[in-house]
């Protein structure tokens, strides 16, 4: 298995396809060794974001994942990244059904499933480091262009103050 | 049937009356099949959705609790809203007027300037189309109407993000059985497997379809998209069934724009809940707006009985 600490989000999305595309038996094969690799890479994905702002990556669990701890920690202050916590929460469950039972008929497609859970989580951390507001109006209730409203009162909030 | 929401204020929402009006079309069809009474408010305005709250929250909040009242004027104790966004707002409406003072003066000071009462909160239930369904038919009262089986049909459900966050202007979710869950809805999956449909497990009910940014960032929104519908098409699905008039223009526009820019063709159906429902219960695909979808459905309805 590579390295997932020093792989970025495209290093990341090649390993996504080569694990959507790869036979049966070899997924089969791995089972075990590749639900945990789906989640090492889910914490490599948030770890990056994290990084990006400057935060160190937490190494606590949350309900026994450090995935949802990294969640919760990016969440904090941002509640736009609530967008992604049920898919933090499909990795863990997938992880969890095939690293339970990796002999079930139904592993190989368990897997992949797993794998493009951890791709919406790719494009979506990738696309919230291209446009930060990503996810913010429909899950945080949190108006994009707030400081900007701050910052201009005169012309934007002046109706309040008119009345 | 509980004969809870029987009769309902209906709140469809600027959406609805455009790139959503197949969903009008279904929603009034469905209630008017089910004989449930939906009265539209009068006079409503637009609920602030991401343009006016983007700029000024509080405006927002004006704005949602202007067509409360009008539904409280009316006589109505239950506004019902098909749209996802719309519902967020009413509710999000409502739980700021419950816990904000800002908000409730602001709104008690435009109130005034317009002319109208002032919404209080606690006053008027906002309730999405889902919980209308859910509520004042049942599983087992749908069951029993039911003419067209959907049985054949392999349904992804999509509740999008809107419909279960943030979770604390839902306080009536998460509330054990019977109720829906913010973190693994399954009040459309009810509904469709009373209908006959099989829902398949899909494991991005919820996830990010990149809405907000469809035009801004219309390349990250392609992507998020064609991700949802192929995971759709591995879980074996051949419909995506969306309760929301925002996502369900984006996964067919961007199902047309990942093939037209990305050269990856996807097959998978997207259709309304209430316009699978209401086939179900005998009404035509006409009847409830397939013709008015993007994504054409009719060669797959037909194969299967309906249309």
């Amino acid at each position: 298995m590579p390295d997932v600490r020093t792989m970025n989000l495209n290093d990341i999305a090649v390993r996504l396809d080569w694990m959507l595309a790869a036979p049966d038996a070899t997924l089969v094969a791995a089972a075990p060794d590749l639900a945990d690799e789906l989640l090492s890479r889910g914490e490599a994905i948030l770890e990056i974001w994290l990084t990006a702002h400057d935060a160190t990556p937490t190494i606590n669990k949350v309900e026994g994942f450090r995935l949802l701890a990294l969640h919760r920690q990016g969440a904090r202050g941002d509640a736009s990244f609530n967008a992604c916590r049920e898919t933090c929460r499909e990795l863990v469950y997938h992880r969890n059904l095939v690293f339970l039972d990796p002999t079930h008929p139904d592993t190989a497609r368990r897997l992949r499933l797993g794998a493009m859970v951890a791709r919406h989580l790719t494009l979506f951390i990738g696309g919230k480091l291209e446009v930060a507001g990503l996810g913010e109006f429909c899950c945080s209730s949190r108006p994009l262009r707030q400081r900007e409203a701050i910052a201009q009162p005169a012309e934007i909030a002046g109706y309040s103050r008119r009345m | 049937m509980s004969g809870k929401y029987k009769q309902v204020a209906y709140y469809p929402g600027c959406a609805l009356e455009g790139t959503g009006h197949s969903y009008n079309r279904s929603t009034k069809a469905l209630g008017k099949a089910l004989g449930l009474d939906i009265v539209e408010l009068k006079n409503w305005n637009c609920c602030g959705a991401m343009e006016v709250k983007n700029v000024d929250p509080k405006l927002q909040t004006y704005l949602s609790s202007r067509n409360l009242s009008i539904a409280e004027n009316m006589g109505f104790d239950t506004v019902m809203v098909p749209c996802n966004g719309c519902y967020h707002n009413l509710k999000k409406a409502e739980y700021d007027l419950a816990n904000d003072s800002a908000s409730r003066e602001v709104t008690d000071r435009l109130s005034r300037k317009a002319g109208h009462k002032t919404y209080e909160a606690g006053k008027v239930e906002t309730i999405h189309a889902l919980d209308w369904i859910k509520e004042a038919i049942g599983e087992d009262g749908l069951r029993a109407r039911v003419k067209n089986s959907l049985k054949g049909f392999k349904i992804a459900n999509y509740y999008g993000c809107m419909y279960t966050r943030p979770r604390h202007i839902f306080p009536e979710k998460d509330k054990g059985a019977g109720s829906e869950s913010t973190s693994k809805p399954h009040f459309m999956d009810d509904l469709l497997a009373a209908a006959g449909a099989e829902n398949v497990e899909y494991p991005l009910k919820t996830a990010c379809c990149g809405g907000a940014h469809t035009l801004s960032d219309s390349d990250t929104s392609t992507k998020l998209v064609l991700n949802l519908l192929t995971t759709a098409e591995a879980c074996g699905a051949d419909v995506i069934a969306t309760e929301c008039p925002t996502c369900h223009s984006g996964l067919e526009m961007h199902q047309m724009r990942a093939e037209k820019v990305f050269g990856r063709k996807t097959t998978v159906k997207i259709l309304y809940f209430t316009q699978l429902l209401g086939m179900a219960l005998g009404l035509s695909a006409r009847k409830v707006g397939v013709h008015e979808n993007f994504s054409d459905c009719l060669d797959l309805l037909r194969a299967r009985g309906l249309g």
